[in-house]
């Protein structure tokens, strides 16, 4: 199972607008090296992230190989109310993986 | 003699086209900027963005093509009514052009987010931003690599 790291203040003021920090360990192969019998890597790699808020969503990003190993996003959402956030990965083979944290809005 | 100097003659040739394929082939290997802007025009359509709203934050120097920082800001409200829908992040020399797209909700607060990237080589990182009104705003930026992605993935046997 791919190990996460989620970074989500645990108390925000109504209307702040707070920073999110998320990583996943992948390797993101990207299909251009090759291992040391000389064989291609077929490419590997992470294909979506969603970050959602309250149940809804609020950042996505469609990931391409050009993006470096462990992919790291750092973004912004503005707390309106205490929920969860919810964060999603799915790679190219349609393997899931989840984080969760929650806000508290004062 | 002179099947000798003609011998000299073609192997000098020989020697000369060889240096050209040799300069050329990783060029024909990546992408270029043509490819770019097909790639750029298969995203967006036949549009001509205007310049500006965006603010690049790259190092003007990487030691290594294989994690380049990249902090994109968009100047926008994002108010329900006036937001970024979405951005792409291309580099017009890797092989891959397109490294990301990133889709921005109301919800965001702020159009800014960050990240890390491969750079094949030295080159120009482009950022397309589309608004919710449809207008479409760019930026570059130039980042000098000094070992790129590339140069240590590439096939070398």
């Amino acid at each position: 199972m791919p190990n996460t790291r989620v970074r989500v203040p645990n108390t925000a003021k109504a209307g702040e607008v707070v920073e999110i920090r998320a990583m996943i360990m992948h390797p993101m192969e990207n299909g251009f090296r090759v291992d040391s019998q000389g064989t291609a890597i077929p490419v590997h790699i992470i294909t979506d992230f969603v970050c959602s808020y309250d149940g809804a969503e609020a950042f996505r990003v469609r990931l391409e190989p050009g993006l470096s190993a462990n992919p790291t996003f750092s973004f912004f959402i503005r707390a309106t109310q205490s929920g969860p956030v919810d964060f999603l990965w799915q790679d190219q083979d349609g393997t899931i993986t989840k984080a969760s944290a929650s806000i508290e809005v004062t | 003699m002179s099947s000798r100097q003609l011998t000299r003659r073609v192997a000098v040739a020989r020697l000369g086209a060889g240096c050209v394929l040799v300069a050329l082939a990783p060029l024909c290997a990546r992408g270029g900027e043509t490819e770019t802007m097909s790639v750029i025009r298969d995203t967006f359509g036949d549009v001509t963005p205007k310049t500006g709203r965006i603010t690049l934050e790259l190092p003007p120097l990487a030691e290594s093509g294989n994690s380049v920082p990249l902090k994109v800001s968009i100047d926008s409200p994002m108010t329900e009514a006036d937001h970024v829908h979405r951005v792409c992040i291309f580099a017009n020399r890797n092989p891959r052009p397109l490294i990301a797209t990133v889709i921005f909700t109301p919800q965001a607060g702020k159009a800014t987010f960050s990240t890390t990237m491969r750079l094949s080589d030295t080159q120009d990182v482009i950022a397309i931003a589309e608004f919710s009104d449809g207008t479409i705003w760019t930026e570059q930026a130039r980042v000098m690599v000094a070992v790129g992605a590339c140069d240590t993935l590439q096939r070398r046997f």
